[in-house]
């Protein structure tokens, strides 16, 4: 059965490059762009349960590193990724040091990683270095050299590059000793404290693991647009969509965020067929994460490992 | 191993716990005994760090850990179990067990193996990959052991693992504890039930309203006056000689 | 100098008094159901919606449309516990938490849907008028929300107090266990404290109108001015809630005073993570 799955999905991540038709490429690209922050959003919330309602921070970080690193500075827009890795690590281990050490979980982490966003986006609003609400225009230029892609399967390319590695992180914590003991945090404080887990440290480290690799996504959005500004960079709706692919899918696990994007798309895709007005998409998509909630605690991968079982 | 002294805890008006001082030697079994509301639970966690004490020093094999962290503690080898099992509730019996393996193996396959065997020598063997949610109060508790025991500890201490069972099962998990000394593991253990303790410890120590009021062999315990009044009520002790 | 000051202060106390009353339902409902009600800011957003209908379709002034919109706010929130929260409730903190933010997500989207993401505002005569105090021109509509709201923090204070409804329900956000055996249905309480949370929105958001604009997306502005104030406040405290809504309208005014209107609504994120960070317990929570 495993191979048949992995033979299926290969096929179809690779099948996008085959299309000549640029809007159905695009469509593959959002597709998987979403499963990656999905997955990268899992990596803390699903894993470590540390369910964040600002992770645009880092996504909005990346971008913006982007944009400056370009604009101001001239470099290359391939450093960024690496600039960005790092940035976005930085910013999660600092959210996560001041947040875990203060002894916030739950709601409270919630709301905490919430502010913090609104704090970024008022910040890049009304900084002259950030060119505040202006946003940030990036010069065209397209080239392989310059991460500009006329071609969106280029784009495509490095959206599943991003989430091969996102998914391998994912994946890597099913195995290892760290994602063991992130996962114990989550089920029991307690328990895992009293078995020499140390509490700050593992959960700072999953946010600042998470936040790197978001903040790459954050790249691609400013490669591929063009343009970044504080409420497409640091507002509430990124951090909910990532949030809902992974919780939709199933947090926790290695395939939901992949699962939960391709539902949401197909939501997306085919509500906008039907009523094309902006919110009814959305709309759906918190109809559907009540259901969820609801009926299929673990996502709808549980259903699959129910079935398996 | 274990130097515990004047240890005190205060809860808003309440003195939870009030300058107790205990020893535990090295290779033994030492039993923490008490009526509800001693302070037993309170003297525990404030041993494994999960309460600081407000005054007093503890001291593990001659290393102060009174302000660590209870990961620490765990680290420098005393680990504790809960009264109130904590399972990992998504996770089945081998994964919880491996939690604690991981303490000393950083590699995945060394700390499942360990934890394998440590599961299979407490009487998991048949549950391993069960989710730990589906266990029995008695298989919970054999699960709290094994995965505080996964971690390679010097000192186990075992909170109350007795409670809850049936005559049997209380049995089977007297002779797993003495089989857990053997290989070379020092325990301090709290329990209600003074006739288990009897049968397992080397030395005890009784706690009432906060405070020790004896200290002895199970068998000198047993007589003392004091301790039977602390269980029975005031006068029992007298009660019972009339009797006899 | 000191006028612009003095407004500054006086503006903020006056948004605070609107402010307290939002966050009282939103600690009254942590109190009771210890949940935390992502949905509150989309919910106000929704009372603003139906007071500007009632304004704009049958010619109802906010103010005199205020008892309905409270009484249907009510209604709506005691419906919403029964069918969606009440449900996810008795699971995890953050099954909760993320049901109460699919609640946001369905209502914020599907007004935007309904009337697009234009924000609207009513105009009436009362929305220019101002009182003159010495140097300082206060709007009034902002004074009577600010009477109001205090009339009605004190009214639900009064309520929860001496009715023996009032009782039942502190009885139940103390110790559910204890209330059942006292013959009080805990579900039926909790449904009730959620639809009183949701009512004080609904009048809430009658007090605003006249002076605020409404969108879809007002929802996000207040959900974080209001849990700001509860956990500033102590969750699940009435005098705190009060209390840090005015410390809040102030904050917020004079931010935008001192740093500028881009960079003024920064004051309240910042006041909000120091005081999580630093003051879990708030102003006046009980030490934990």
């Amino acid at each position: 059965m495993k191979p048949v799955l992995i033979a299926a999905a290969v096929l179809l991540a690779l099948g996008p490059f085959a299309l000549t038709s640029q809007s159905l490429v695009n469509i593959a690209m959002l597709t998987v762009v979403s499963a990656f922050l999905g997955q990268c959003w899992n990596i803390a919330g699903g894993f470590g349960g540390l369910t964040s309602f600002g992770h645009t921070i880092f996504f909005g970080t990346g971008a913006y590193a982007a944009a400056i690193m370009q604009t101001r500075w001239g470099l290359n827009p391939w450093l960024a990724l690496p600039a960005a890795l790092v940035l976005g690590a930085v910013v999660g281990a600092a959210i996560g040091a001041a947040s875990f050490r203060a002894g916030l979980r739950g709601s409270y982490f919630a709301l905490v990683t919430l502010a913090f966003a609104e704090v970024f986006r008022v910040l890049s609003n009304s900084l002259d270095f950030t060119r505040g609400g202006l946003g940030i225009n990036i010069p065209l230029g397209m080239g392989a050299a310059n991460f500009q892609f006329a071609d969106r399967r280029a784009t495509y390319a490095v959206a599943l590059v991003l989430l091969v590695l996102a998914t391998s992180a994912a994946a890597w914590l099913k195995r290892a000793r760290f994602g063991a003991q992130l996962v114990a945090l989550r089920e029991n404080e307690d328990a895992a404290a009293a078995l020499g887990i140390d509490l700050v440290r593992t959960k700072t480290a999953a946010l600042a693991l998470s936040g790197g690799l978001t903040a790459l996504g954050g790249v691609l959005y400013a490669q591929t647009y063009l343009y970044v500004d504080p409420s497409i960079s640091f507002g509430v709706e990124r951090s909910v969509e990532m949030l809902l692919v992974a919780m939709i899918g199933g947090a926790g696990s290695v395939w939901g965020p992949i699962l939960g994007a391709i539902v949401l798309h197909i939501i997306a895709d085919v509500s906008r067929a039907w009523i094309a007005t902006p919110g009814f998409a959305p709309m759906l998509y918190g109809v559907v994460l009540l259901v969820i909630i609801g009926v299929l605690p673990r996502g709808i991968i549980g259903v699959w490992e129910r079935w398996r079982a | 191993m274990l130097e515990v002294s004047g240890i005190s805890k205060r809860f808003g008006g309440l003195q939870a716990v009030r300058e107790v001082s205990l020893t535990v030697p090295a290779g033994g079994i030492t039993a923490l005994i008490g009526p509800n509301g001693a302070g037993k639970t309170t003297t525990f966690a404030m041993i494994a760090g999960f309460i600081r004490p407000d005054a007093g020093r503890i001291r593990l094999s001659g290393q102060d850990v009174t302000r660590l962290r209870p990961d620490r503690i765990a680290a420098a080898g005393m680990v504790r179990t809960f009264q109130i099992t904590q399972p990992f509730a998504g996770l089945s019996v081998l994964e919880n067990i491996r939690v604690g393996a991981f303490l000393r193996h950083a590699e995945t396959a060394a700390a499942t193996e360990a934890a394998r065997a440590v599961g299979q020598r407490l009487g998991l063997g048949a549950f391993l990959d069960r989710p730990a949610s589906a266990l029995t109060v008695a298989g919970r508790k054999r699960l709290e052991v094994a995965r505080a025991l996964a971690t390679q500890p010097r000192l186990l201490l075992l909170d109350e693992v007795m409670a809850g069972l049936n005559p049997t099962e209380i049995h089977e998990i007297v002779a797993m504890i003495r089989d857990i000394r053997d290989g070379g593991v020092t325990i301090l253990l709290i329990e209600h039930i003074m006739q288990a303790v009897a049968a397992l410890a080397d030395n005890v120590y009784v706690l009432a309203e906060g405070a020790l009021i004896a200290h002895g062999t199970p068998k000198a315990i047993a007589d003392d006056p004091r301790v039977i009044e602390a269980y029975l009520g005031r006068g029992a002790a007298a009660r019972l000689a009339a009797h006899a | 100098m000191v006028e612009i000051y003095a407004a500054a202060l006086i503006n903020g106390l006056l948004i605070g008094g609107v402010y307290a009353l939002v966050a009282l339902g939103l600690t009254l409902i942590y109190g009771v159901l210890h949940i935390v009600n992502f949905a509150h800011g989309s919910l106000l957003m929704v009372g603003m919606f139906a007071a500007w209908l009632m304004a704009e379709k049958l010619g109802v002034h906010p103010y005199a449309a205020l008892p309905v919109v409270a009484l249907g706010m009510f209604a709506l929130g005691w419906l919403l516990y029964r069918l969606v929260i009440g449900r996810v409730s008795r699971g995890e903190d953050r099954a909760i938490l993320l049901a109460t933010l699919g609640v946001a997500v369905v209502l914020d989207n599907l007004f935007l849907t309904l009337f697009g993401g234009d924000t609207r505002q009513i105009e009436s005569d009362l929305t220019f008028a101002v009182i003159e105090l010495g140097p300082l021109l206060l709007s009034v509509p902002k004074v009577i929300a600010f009477a109001v709201s205090l009339l009605l923090a004190g009214a639900l204070w009064g309520f929860m107090a001496l009715t023996d409804t009032g009782r039942a329900i502190r009885a139940v956000a103390k110790e559910p266990e204890g209330a059942r055996l006292m013959g009080i249905r805990p579900e039926r309480i909790f449904a009730l404290a959620y639809g009183i949370g949701i009512g004080c929105l609904g009048a809430a958001a009658c007090l605003l109108l006249p002076s605020f604009f409404v969108s879809p997306h007002v929802g996000s502005v207040f959900v974080l001015v209001a849990f700001t104030i509860v956990v500033l406040g102590g969750m699940g405290s009435f005098p705190g809630a009060v209390v840090g809504g005015l410390l809040i309208g102030v904050t917020e005014s004079m931010g935008g005073l001192w740093l500028g209107e881009s960079l003024g609504p920064i004051g309240i994120s910042l006041v909000f993570i120091a005081v999580l960070l630093f003051r879990p317990t708030g102003l006046f929570g009980a030490a934990r």
